[in-house]
């Protein structure tokens, strides 16, 4: 069985203080406890500070472009599927840069686990308006306030028929420890939106406004429940709910692939003599 | 099937050698369109100006192609459907629809007719083209079949009874040779296919989607992933995926894909991730024109891509040599862990050639991923390890036992982790580009000369000029010390200790590179790598191929 020393990485070089830090615990501690070995997991990365996560944990690691997690994620699934796939993202670059993706990986539903940092700021390039930055922030480059609706990624999750939805804040690392299980277990792509103070940049949405807005979604609440699902994702603002708001047991991209039906892409021999009489259909 | 398909594969069947070249319109129905077919005994390469048989399916066609028949040529069409009688000798009025209303009960067959009656007229029988149809509708069951090839007799006997001077072509029966027929879309993908590609990505583009449709049709029987993307960013970054995990993968676009793949590309280059390109020209700058043909990307698929890395284009003359060159990137960019281009441009990729065979017992598959028993003895893997030749490992993540594998888009070190100090970066540089850069060179093939040995002459292109030039080449050469020296292989350049191309260059009077683009594009990479400056430039950038015709007369001025 895997130890977290296992999963003990680089140094991190966030700011002191960063919401992450209670991220970078929680998902080694999730994996600890799920039992997944380093070696079982491909953490795919993009660019910020949510971006340079996999480096602070020991596992397989593809740290590529900024906003293009999700093609890298899903196209690692197809090659391997039986490997854990991580997806790391913030919100800049899951939401922003790289929107079109996570449109299209709910569509294609591959089983890989999407971690959003979600800061409602872009750290890295200090202190810009993200596009879940609430409307009427002031940054240096929206100096009259962000002209434009922050994006809701639940709802719009939701309404795409995402097969797993939840949010969590990481200044509760226990739930958020059991949401990431429950993501990571789940079959289908996962959302996982954290909520994560950026102490630097972001001096609205600190851990002070967070702390006394989430509350949990009720133990008896239903996430089969697509239209109940979606009121609840809209609720922000004096109250904010965490918890896995919504789950649909749609098939996987893996399952209605033809090719990898027997066995992952990756433990495939190729045989030139296998293919050869592929000429005989030019004659 | 169209027209132009099937009297292509009935040619082709009977064993002449086939040349095709498609131009149409980007439209999805309608407007003007034409395919047009040379056949021979003798091997041929490229395109004409003017033909001996036009088959007219409507009045626009016979008003812009008409000039283009050769005195003693013909004009077949149906004057119900141009709603024009010619009265000209040359024209033979066939109711190509009626005939198809009343043998096969369905307007449609009409080109089943039409197909006959090139057949008639040219005296060549029915038996191929018999099977082609049966292949063609066999999924539509007996009755479409049999309505065809009664159509296909009614056209041939038609134009046969009605030829007011058959047998005036003199075609000579081809020997009995079995011919293969196919275009460079297709070879390129059967090119991936048996090179071990195992996931390709891509978004339709003309002209790269028929290397998409090929896979797709593949991918099941052969155990491939075929994925559309949603955008080319995704289907490079898809690609790069698949292969760090382990499967050969390639992409494939057009210029303004390919513009969106350009971070990709570096990506590709930074993390030394192999990578197969496909790059199908069609004329820019933007949408350009869609379904048209030029070599225009060239020096863009040269230097695309921020920062320094290696990369290997090849540009292909023939669908044969589209199919090996495929086959030499995916081992370049296995070997050397690096993304290699198949660029290519919508005339090769739509042009049809025969060719007795390829030899399939030259295709290269060496398989360099490390899995578990390959790393034995190796303590600590690291993905970018240092090494003499700058090649690092490359594991499988997940198949190599404990060891992890790590890249970044950022500067890292041998492990894969982000870095910013100098020394580590020098380094780095120094492995990913400039230890490989000679080891790459040596891999690369001299340029093709073809004619004189010491040409006094030299007709110099790349890519998909090769099949005019060559014929070009052919027919002046009763006249002239001339030669045609094609690159395919055009980046990075081929050493010059086994033939010193350049040499040759120097000691000819006349220096001529033709290109399809309008500032010279390959000339320029010449003088760069070389200091070579042509004496003379040929360009051709109206979207259309060179003709035999065109080159020639463009040559006037200099021979």
């Amino acid at each position: 069985m895997p130890t977290s020393e296992d999963y003990k990485g680089q140094v991190p070089a966030w700011c002191p203080g960063c919401g992450n830090f209670q991220i970078l615990s929680t998902v080694r501690q999730a994996l600890v406890e799920l039992g997944i070995e380093p070696w079982e997991v491909l953490m795919v990365s993009g660019i910020g500070q949510a971006g340079k996560l996999p480096h602070y944990i020991k596992c397989h690691t593809f740290n590529g472009l900024h906003g293009r997690t999700l093609p890298v994620a899903t196209a690692a699934k197809l090659a391997n599927h039986s490997l854990h796939i991580i997806a790391v993202a913030g919100d800049g670059d899951c939401y922003g840069e790289g929107g079109n993706h996570f449109l299209h990986a709910i569509r294609r539903n591959p089983n890989i686990t999407l971690l959003v940092h979600n800061n409602q700021i872009y750290g890295l390039t200090k202190g810009q308006a993200s596009p879940t930055t609430d409307q009427g922030t002031r940054t240096k480059i929206q100096p009259y306030g962000v002209l434009a609706e922050p994006m809701n990624p639940l709802a719009m999750a939701i309404s795409q028929d995402c097969s797993f939805v939840a949010r969590g804040f990481s200044g509760d690392p226990e739930h958020l420890k059991e949401l990431m299980k429950a993501a990571i277990t789940h079959k289908g792509f996962s959302l996982l939106d954290i909520l994560q103070p950026c102490v630097t940049f972001n001096k609205v949405n600190t851990f002070k406004w967070y702390r006394d807005r989430v509350y949990k979604l009720e133990e008896e609440y239903d996430p089969y429940n697509r239209i109940k699902a979606f009121e609840r994702s809209l609720e922000w603002g004096e109250k904010i709910p965490n918890g896995i708001f919504y789950k649909s047991k749609r098939e996987t991209l893996e399952e209605r692939v033809p090719a990898i039906q027997e066995k992952p892409l990756v433990k495939q021999e190729f045989s030139i003599e296998k293919v050869k009489h592929e000429i005989e259909k030019f004659y | 099937m169209t027209v132009g398909g099937a009297l292509a594969q009935t040619f082709s069947r009977i064993g002449y050698y086939v040349f095709t070249h498609q131009d149409y319109m980007s439209r999805i129905r309608g407007g003007h369109n034409f395919y047009q077919i040379r056949f021979s005994d003798q091997k041929i390469s490229a395109s004409r100006e003017m033909v001996d048989i036009l088959l007219a399916l409507d009045l626009n066609t016979i008003e812009i192609h008409k000039k283009s028949v050769r005195n003693e040529g013909f004009i077949l069409y149906d004057s119900e459907t141009a709603k024009k009688k010619f009265e000209e000798p040359e024209f033979i009025d066939i109711p190509f629809r009626k005939i198809a209303l009343d043998v096969g009960k369905n307007s449609i067959m009409a080109n089943t007719v039409a197909t006959g009656a090139v057949l008639g007229l040219l005296d060549l029988g029915l038996e191929a083209l018999k099977n082609i149809i049966k292949q063609a509708f066999m999924k539509k069951g007996e009755e479409v079949i049999q309505n065809n090839i009664a159509c296909a007799e009614a056209g041939y006997n038609y134009a046969h009874s009605n030829c007011p001077h058959c047998g005036t072509f003199g075609i000579s029966k081809p020997e009995d040779r079995r011919l293969m027929l196919i275009d460079g879309v297709h070879a390129i993908g059967m090119g991936a296919l048996m090179s071990g590609c195992k996931f390709y990505s891509g978004y339709p583009m003309s002209p790269s989607t028929g290397i998409l449709d090929y896979l797709a049709s593949r991918a099941e029987e052969h155990h491939l992933v075929v994925e559309q993307a949603e955008d080319e960013i995704a289907a490079i970054n898809m690609a790069i995926g698949a292969s760090f995990t382990g499967a050969r993968a390639m992409t494939g676009t057009s210029g303004g894909g390919f513009a969106l793949m350009v971070e990709g590309l570096s990506l590709a280059g930074m993390t030394e991730t192999p990578l197969v390109i496909a790059e199908m020209q069609r004329p820019g700058p933007a949408t350009g024109l869609p379904t048209r043909t030029e070599q225009a990307d060239l020096l863009f698929v040269l230097h695309a891509g921020h920062g320094e890395f290696p990369r290997v284009i090849f540009e292909p003359g023939t669908p044969k040599q589209a199919f090996y060159l495929t086959n030499r990137a995916f081992e370049l960019a296995e070997k050397y862990q690096i993304p290699v281009f198949i660029q290519s441009d919508q005339y090769l990729a739509e042009s049809e050639w025969t060719f007795e065979n390829f030899d399939l017992d030259h295709l290269i598959y060496n398989d360099y991923r490390m899995r578990e028993k390959d790393l034995e003895g190796v303590e600590e893997y690291k993905r970018h390890k240092y090494s003499d030749t700058g090649i690092s490992l490359l594991a499988v993540p997940g198949e190599a036992g404990k060891h992890l594998v790590v890249t970044d888009s950022d500067e890292h070190d041998e492990e894969g982790h982000i870095i910013e100090d100098s020394e580590t970066r020098i380094k780095m540089v120094q492995k990913r580009l400039l230890k490989k850069l000679p080891l790459i060179k040596k891999e690369i093939e001299a340029p093709f000369l073809y004619g004189d040995p010491s040409p006094k002459i030299v007709l110099a292109g790349h890519g998909s000029t090769y099949g005019v030039i060559k014929e070009v080449v052919d027919t002046v050469s009763k006249d002239q010390k001339v030669a045609m020296m094609h690159f395919s292989q055009i980046y990075p350049l081929s050493e010059r200790d086994r033939f010193d191309y350049i040499e040759l260059l120097e000691n000819a009077d006349l220096t001529i590179c033709i290109e399809n683009n309008a500032s010279g594009q390959f000339a320029k990479l010449i003088r760069a790598e070389t200091g070579f400056e042509f004496s003379h430039q040929i360009s051709k950038y109206d979207g259309r191929p060179f003709t035999i015709e065109n080159l020639k007369e463009e040559l006037h001025a200099y021979i």
